[in-house]
């Protein structure tokens, strides 16, 4: 027998969706996700998403820009290859600041993108729910509600009823 | 928040649009028969592009001597040109970052084709500075890398800090777009028929599936590039601007330049979008995503950053004539009355008096003025980029040294065939990618608010 990953409902509206999401929050399921074509800020809060670690991913890859740019500029002006102009310092920093500039914000934009992919565990080639056929329309305008197997209150039929209350369909997924 | 809006403004997204239809509408753009229209500018495109393609050849061949640079004017076309280009990509990052931060919701359905635009007018720009450099197959030595000639760039140099900036601009400006992209690739991938298709899409989408905690990262995420993207884009044509106001050159040595190129650069990008979106607007029938509204701020957009522009013009002749430094003077006289003045005044009529007409309403709303007077902005972009780069380098301090320049066939057909590179680039898009934001302007629906999302 198949290993199941969780109880999937469709529904029509995200209203319905977030009244559903809250209620399941209340009763105590934590390992549920809900799926919509557009980013809804209610929901992440239900569903307990109120932070986010890019924001010091992005800080400290900026950080390790800011010092990767200066440093390259001093290294080679100061220590691999000297040249004087004109009598000025080596050390002439205020002509790194573009450079400094530009690495820190190639660095924080790399590292907002490939934070973003890691934190979502992108790119994903499979996953259990696209084995539901309508689960396609989750991008178009159907909005779904999966509680998963391995959350410790969950019970298929309970689950089933309680999901039922609002959806139009609900069903069983498999790994 | 009760909105307030009065009823003679039009709404950004018509009324009658649920969030089926929105995906439909965007989405049948891609799916449905290829339009005849689209063959026919597909191949002028390309034409053009094979254009570049011959110019590239023969320069490659011959060198930079077929181009009509000379002493004293050793920069030409392909510094007006990357200035030009770079410039157009300006608009899109301000669409998509800055007035994201601003929380301008207009700018749902224009952002992903503007964005658009920057990149494939970054690689345009891009472009020049690697085929201008006499040597092009050793264009790589722009780059800091260990060699065994044991030499480093000089990082002083403002040519250096350019090449920093654009390529982090290129590079930003593809992962923000690319990132907007995901979720529209998700549901190209979902609405595919044929099987090449939802692979292709299926792998630029990464497997996205509009869980909750993924569109939390990525609204977060979006909002981090945003933030960097905002600096970015003011530092990239201030760079730009260095390349000339580090010299000591009449008419380049001057610190009006980075706010002044920024402002032009915003002015001429705006007008490369009204370019693009009327006609996109017409042939595919969108006229309910890309309403009177969008027509009526991008041309307050240009007009403001018209007005800026002419400002900047009129600061740079007042502080050559208050300096009291004759060369600075004699530089804005010849401009007016040397063999460059019919530039000039053709600069005038299209960056200033022609952008007066969108003070009237009437002529916002138009989408056929609206053009029209972008097509003179067009222009009268490159005449700005041509005065400032020619007037200055041909006649400088010595009069001994003084010259005349004049673009060769080969300089019309690289610049020309850089305009083919872009639509070639952008045909593609079109037919291809979704061209409006497809999740974000679901976000404009009321009913995307939820029941209780009356904030």
């Amino acid at each position: 027998m198949n290993r199941v990953y969780g109880v999937l409902a469709e529904f029509d509206s995200i209203s319905s969706l977030i009244e559903a999401a809250k209620e399941a929050r209340d009763i105590g399921f934590r390992k549920m996700d809900a799926y919509t074509p557009f980013p809804n800020e209610e929901l992440a809060h239900i569903l307990g998403y109120h932070k986010s670690r890019l924001p010091l991913i992005t800080l400290i890859a900026g950080l390790i820009g800011t010092v990767t740019g200066a440093g390259l500029c001093y290294w080679v002006h100061v220590i691999a290859y000297p040249l004087n102009f004109g009598g000025k310092p080596l050390n002439s920093w205020p002509a790194f600041v573009p450079i400094t500039f530009e690495t820190t914000i190639l660095f924080a934009g790399i590292g907002v993108v490939l934070g973003f992919f890691a934190i979502c565990g992108l790119p994903q080639p499979y996953h259990p729910l696209f084995n539901d056929p309508r689960f396609g329309l989750a991008s178009n305008d159907r909005f779904f509600l999966c509680i998963e197997a391995d959350d410790p209150y969950y019970n298929e039929d309970k689950v089933k009823q309680l999901l039922g209350k609002k959806a139009v369909r609900v069903t069983t997924v498999d790994f | 928040m009760d909105r307030v809006e009065k009823p003679n403004v039009a709404p950004v997204l018509a009324p009658g649009h649920s969030v089926g239809s929105i995906t439909d509408k965007i989405a049948s753009v891609i799916l449905q028969k290829t339009p005849r229209w689209w063959y026919f500018g597909f191949g002028i495109a390309f034409l053009l592009f094979m254009l570049l393609q011959l110019a590239l050849f023969v320069l490659f061949v011959k060198g930079v001597g077929v181009w009509g640079i000379n002493i004293p004017v050793g920069w030409g076309f392909a510094i007006i040109n990357f200035v030009w280009w770079i410039g157009i990509g300006h608009a899109g990052t301000l669409i998509s970052a800055i007035l994201l931060l601003l929380r301008q919701d207009w700018r749902t359905s224009i952002n992903r084709f503007a964005e658009a635009m920057t990149i494939f007018a970054v690689a345009c720009a891009g472009l020049f500075p690697l085929i201008h450099v006499g040597r092009p197959w050793l264009a790589y030595w722009l780059f800091p890398y260990p060699n065994t000639m044991g030499l480093w760039p000089q990082f002083r140099s403002p040519l250096m800090w350019d090449v920093f900036a654009v390529s982090t601009y290129a590079t930003i400006s593809l992962l923000f777009w690319y990132l907007g992209l995901i979720p529209d690739l998700a549901t190209m991938r979902d609405r595919a028929k044929s099987k090449v298709a939802k692979i292709i899409y299926g792998v630029f989408a990464m497997g996205w599936r509009g869980s909750v905690k993924h569109w939390h990262e990525h609204e977060v995420a979006s909002l981090l590039l945003a933030g960097l993207a905002t600096p970015l884009v003011l530092s990239v044509h201030s760079v730009v601007s260095f390349d000339f106001s580090i010299g000591i050159i009449p008419g380049w040595h001057t610190t009006i330049f980075p706010p002044y190129f920024v402002a032009g650069a915003i002015f001429a990008g705006f007008a490369m979008v009204i370019t693009l979106a009327v006609p996109l607007r017409k042939l595919f029938g969108m006229y309910d995503l890309i309403t009177e509204r969008h027509l009526d701020n991008m041309g307050k957009i240009m007009l403001a950053t018209g007005l800026i522009v002419a400002y900047g013009y009129a600061m740079e002749a007042f502080t050559a004539w208050y300096s009291g430094n004759i060369y600075e003077w004699f530089m804005v006289y010849n401009r007016a009355t040397g063999p460059y003045r019919w530039h000039w005044y053709a600069l005038f009529l299209c960056n200033i008096a022609a952008v007066q007409l969108l003070w009237i309403k009437k002529v916002r709303l138009n989408p056929i003025y609206l053009w029209i007077i972008a097509m003179f902005v067009n222009v009268g972009m490159w005449l700005e980029r041509f005065i400032i780069v020619v007037t200055s380098l041909h006649r400088d301090f010595l009069p001994s040294s003084w010259g005349y320049y004049k673009g060769t066939i080969w300089d019309w057909a690289t610049y020309i065939g850089s305009i083919g590179l872009f639509l070639f680039l952008f045909f593609l898009f079109v037919r291809f990618v979704p061209m409006i934001a497809i999740f974000e302007v679901k976000t404009l629906l009321p009913e995307a608010k939820g029941r209780s999302g009356n904030e």
